[in-house]
């Protein structure tokens, strides 16, 4: 520790103002204060004086989202055997998840962590750390597949256009890593659908590699071949495999032992993430409880229509498949696009997680409706604040009168 | 439920903003306060609510190829549709018209606010974009059309106040300057229109 220290300390004179390297302090200076609390002391007036900072803020996230992605490495190994029908151990699964998780998470910070550092230079200010998590989430978010230029051309844009122009961490309307996941579904649909979401599964099929009658399609993929037909009608084939014993059964979805995304599959690990968000009180509570409340009303709702067979699934199961955990616990709490009041950010909480399940069901074309809910829900939030304010005054305008008359 | 279907999918489904890009200019110049982004949203909803059921009536009865038979056997083969444009924007500039001396009436500050807005609703294209997109649809009743109508005006109040909000929350970021003002703007707008693509296919 000493020795960085004494190293940061030796080549800063470099880096300040006059220096050789001038040009680069907003590099140095993100570095040295990752490394270490920095010893700016503040020069006037009464200020609070707290250890977390942005910083600190962003990795405490980083930490809560270590059980997904290490799940989500040993799952794609799972489910890469599970495809082949070959038996397989821990390390076998995790190798596999590894290699092909660790490159997307490369590229993902090369790229965001770039332009981010472009942006700070170019305009002058320090670099910030929101993109710590938003690089960490966005590998997370897609399929395991994906190519690697994709992922980089989709973190570009959302880095820019969702957050930069709007002038960089904590300014952005949408939330970052879900703007890179919506960009990759819109600009390229053929490539973000189908035979993705397990390794190589396309290529094992060319090769007839694969166990009989493996499609590889996610649970909301199945499900939504089902949404055109009357319940009665479903294939039987199908919901065999969310009953219990069968390949979506609960216990599986909780777990997390199906295809999907990256880190989305388990929403155990999710839930582990929840409670340390919560605990460190970084996440918010309200937003995670009325989301999962949201989601569960609009499933027994759907029970209660039952028109078709995604309709009849029990809420519970609803809301452990996909990405509605996930979303839950990282997208949908982001400080900065959910709502601002504790009012309005059960208002979002509650709504996101009733449209999510409601576009899932309704809406067959974008299996995947928490993507679009959360961001739906990040459009509106600046509204619901704005209405919950306008409340209020009223509300205390009114105890005013009352307490003058 | 058919109303109830067509009103919504109005507001969500075929909203006018993001799904069509209709009524764009007043949409990015009158946004910047949620309160006369209210404002003028609302007196869009009044105008499509009453415009596009009066022009349905015209449409069937006066100018449809046969619609003036009650008047006598012998206009069966009249086509007035040619004047359809015409008698649209007629009404919806008269209309306006009132809108306009009802809100200077009863609410001058908001009057002052909207400026030259106001009057421009009688050109703003999502009002005859309403009506045409009525008559292209071909509605089987008045109730119909007049839901269709309240619809579209909700999804249109909807998409100026959320983005009115958004622009009062920026209004101290750090935007670029070349982007400051209607280029952020601009940009909202799209990123606006990739989170209403949800509601893009559902069939309702």
């Amino acid at each position: 520790m000493k020795a960085i220290h004494n190293l940061i300390q030796s080549i800063k004179p470099h880096f300040e103002d006059g220096g050789k390297l001038s040009r680069f302090w907003v590099v140095f200076d993100s570095l040295e204060t990752f490394a270490f609390t920095p010893g700016h002391v503040t020069s006037s007036g009464a200020h609070l004086r707290d250890s977390i900072d942005l910083k600190r803020t962003m990795f405490l996230v980083i930490v809560a989202m270590v059980p997904c992605l290490l799940f989500g490495m040993w799952n794609i190994g799972h489910q890469y055997h599970l495809s082949l029908g070959q038996s397989s151990d821990l390390l076998a699964n995790v190798m596999v998840g590894a290699w092909k998780v660790i490159p997307l998470i490369v590229v993902s910070y090369g790229v965001g962590l770039g332009i981010e550092f472009l942006f700070a230079g170019m305009r002058g200010h320090s670099i910030n750390e929101g993109y710590l998590v938003s690089g960490m989430l966005i590998p997370l978010i897609m399929p395991v597949d994906v190519p690697l230029w994709m992922l980089a051309l989709a973190v570009a844009f959302s880095v820019v256009v969702a957050k930069e122009v709007f002038g960089g961490t904590g300014m952005n309307i949408l939330n970052v890593a879900l703007t890179a996941r919506a960009f990759l579904f819109f600009a390229y649909p053929k490539q973000l659908s189908g035979e993705i979401w397990i390794h190589d599964v396309a290529s094992s099929k060319a090769g007839g590699m694969l166990v009989d009658g493996y499609t590889g399609a996610t649970a909301l993929g199945h499900l939504a071949g089902t949404v055109g037909t009357a319940a009665a009608d479903a294939s039987q084939a199908t919901m065999s495999m969310f009953a219990s014993g069968g390949m979506f059964s609960l216990s599986n979805c909780f777990l997390g032992l199906i295809p999907g995304s990256v880190g989305e599959t388990s929403a155990l690990a999710c839930l582990i993430g929840a409670a340390m968000l919560i605990w460190t009180g970084i996440g918010s509570w309200r937003v995670i409880t009325s989301f999962l409340a949201g989601g569960l009303v609009m499933g027994f709702l759907f029970n209660l229509i039952g028109a078709n067979a995604y309709m009849t699934l029990p809420p519970v199961h609803q809301v452990v498949m996909g990405g509605f955990m996930f979303g839950m616990v990282f997208m949908a709490t982001d400080p900065v696009s959910a709502a601002q009041t504790n009012t309005g950010k059960l208002w979002y909480g509650f709504f996101g997680g009733l449209l999510s399940i409601m576009i899932r069901v309704f809406n067959p074309a974008y299996p995947e409706g928490v993507m679009m809910a959360i961001l739906f829900m990040n459009v509106m939030a600046p509204l619901i604040d704005h209405y919950v304010i306008e409340a209020n005054i009223k509300r205390r305008e009114k105890r005013l009168t009352a307490a003058v008359a | 439920m058919e109303y109830l279907s067509i009103f919504v999918k109005g507001i969500f489904v075929e909203n006018m903003i993001f799904a069509y890009f209709l009524g764009m200019c007043s949409y990015l110049a009158v946004s910047k306060t949620v309160k006369t982004a209210n404002g003028l949203g609302l007196a869009v909803i009044f105008v499509l609510g009453i415009t596009v059921p009066i022009n349905y009536l015209l449409e069937n009865f006066v100018l449809k190829e046969g619609a003036l038979t009650w008047l006598s056997e012998d206009y069966a083969n009249v086509d007035l549709s040619f004047l359809s444009f015409i008698m649209f924007i007629a009404v919806i500039a008269s209309m306006v018209q009132l809108v306009e001396m009802i809100v200077e009436k009863f609410a001058p500050a908001l009057y002052g606010a909207l400026g030259i807005f106001l009057p421009l609703i009688a050109v703003n294209c999502s009002i005859l974009g309403g009506a045409l997109f009525m008559q292209e649809r071909q509605y089987p009743s008045i109730g119909e059309a007049t839901v269709f109508g309240l619809g579209s005006g909700v999804g249109w109040w909807l998409a100026i106040v959320a983005i009115a909000a958004i622009r009062e929350k920026i209004r101290y970021s750090h935007v670029p300057a070349p982007l400051r003002g209607l280029g952020i703007t601009f940009i909202i707008t799209g990123l606006m229109g990739i989170a209403f693509m949800s509601f893009m296919g559902i069939e309702i």
